[in-house]
């Protein structure tokens, strides 16, 4: 599979197969960073830290642990709240609305050049405000599955099929 | 459990989101392995979680890389080019040495600052002290000096050498007047004079005899402090006498004679 190949690559050290995964997860790592710390110029800062985290401790991921988008969402989410808790950060930035990735999607101009841009445009329109919230929880904020239930004060076991109902529609609107 | 009842459980969209714990995340890997509708089932919900979060990307930042590529390979330059430089040799019998070393040099280093530290106090107090010295000795030479131009005036063939003799008040007390007539000038000598009570001082007069006519040649303000007790006072009478009174501070019109302590007569054929 060409994904295994890239990052059994990346482990030793192929800056060509390192640009190729950043490729295709730089977009997605930005913007939940970005949803986290809601400043462009932090976030590019702490993208770029996160890779070469990434690219420091390639030797540590296993694909036992997770995908490899997963391990780099972990890094990525945990390096931008660490941001947020700073004192630096706490100074100069203040706390915006819980479902800031939805406005960075529909407010989003580059959108308008990709392919599924309808789609998600058109999801995120319709999202019902408890999936806004799970999906805010889950993946921009790195919540664990208890973490979650506590937070929406739901059983732990609605979060997983509430999740996977407010996903299935996302693929739907995405063809995946 | 089969293969569509762990895909609609939820488990995989939570896998992809990283919520779950590392014994689950083994659990999901094994479930792939071995049933590759899970497998695709992880990756639609990733290419899902991908659109979704690329979508919040709101700035290009593909030419990010440019900096991280720079970084790293300028840290693989670097572990390149650092010499490995082995540890094990060095730590044969001369790797106390080092630390003898370190602590000597420290011992020597707190003794220097100490011996320093004493020899700067030293040194200030030796340049107090010749500071001290230079005054005492310009004091001494302008002494001289003083001392040699009194001796000088005293031999000068005019001087009027006049004793005074102690009074009633003060038989002890003695006094002498120099009386340079060219320069109207008068030395005093009052080494046999005690010193004046508070709130009093020594005034000076010339004094004709007949009739009795004293005129003040003025006080001695700084009698205690004066070290030698030679005074130089004006004098532009035609003195037949000099005599010297007690008298409240500030001086007075006329002299106290009750306070009268040092009297002599002006020889008039010398």
């Amino acid at each position: 599979m060409e994904l295994e190949k890239l990052i059994e690559q990346f482990k030793n050290r192929d800056v060509k197969a390192f640009e190729s995964l950043y490729e295709m997860y730089n977009d997605s790592i930005f913007g939940v960073i970005h949803t986290i710390v809601k400043n462009e110029d932090i976030a590019t800062e702490i993208l770029q830290d996160v890779f070469i985290k990434a690219w420091n401790k390639a030797e540590a991921y296993t694909e036992k642990k997770g995908r490899f988008f997963t391990w780099l969402l972990n890094i990525a989410r945990n390096a931008a709240i660490d941001k947020i808790r700073s004192k630096s950060y706490k100074n100069a930035q203040q706390n915006q609305d819980i479902d800031f990735f939805v406005h960075s999607i529909e407010s989003n101009d580059l959108l308008d050049e990709k392919v599924n841009a309808i789609g998600i445009k058109n999801y995120v329109n319709k999202l019902a405000e408890k999936c806004k919230k799970i999906i805010d929880f889950l993946y921009f904020k790195g919540y664990t599955q208890k973490e979650t239930a506590e937070a929406l004060e739901i059983p732990l076991g609605t979060v997983k099929t509430r999740n996977r109902n407010c996903i299935s529609e996302l693929r739907k609107a995405l063809n995946v | 459990m089969d293969s569509k009842e762990y895909i609609a459980s939820g488990i995989l969209e939570l896998y992809v989101a990283g919520a779950l714990s590392e014994k689950e995340n083994e659990e999901v890997h094994a479930m792939m392995q071995q049933y590759p509708e899970v497998l695709k089932e992880v990756l639609s919900i990733e290419a899902a979680v991908l659109g979704l979060t690329s979508a919040t990307a709101t700035k290009n930042t593909a030419s990010v890389f440019e900096s991280i590529k720079e970084k790293i390979e300028s840290s693989i330059n670097d572990a390149e080019e650092t010499p490995i430089i082995p540890l094990k040799k060095e730590r044969s019998g001369f790797r106390y040495v080092g630390w003898a070393a370190a602590v000597v040099f420290a011992v020597v280093l707190v003794f220097t600052a100490v011996l320093y530290n004493d020899l700067a106090s030293e040194m200030e107090v030796v340049r107090s002290e010749q500071e001290a010295l230079k005054k005492q000795i310009f004091k001494a030479n302008s002494d001289l000096t003083a001392a040699n131009e009194l001796l000088e005036i005293l031999r000068t063939k005019d001087i009027i050498s006049v004793p005074l003799g102690g009074q009633q008040v003060s038989p002890d007390s003695y006094a002498k007047v120099y009386w340079d007539k060219k320069s109207d000038n008068i030395y005093l000598d009052l080494q046999g004079l005690p010193d004046p009570p508070a709130g009093k001082v020594y005034q000076v007069w010339s004094l004709t005899l007949d009739p009795l006519t004293p005129t003040s040649l003025g006080v001695i303000e700084d009698f205690t402090t004066d070290t030698d007790k030679v005074f130089d006072l004006q004098n532009t009478n035609e003195s037949e006498a000099f005599g010297i009174t007690l008298e409240p501070a500030g001086g007075s019109e006329s002299p106290t004679l009750e306070q009268l302590y040092t009297l002599g007569v002006v020889n008039t054929t010398p």
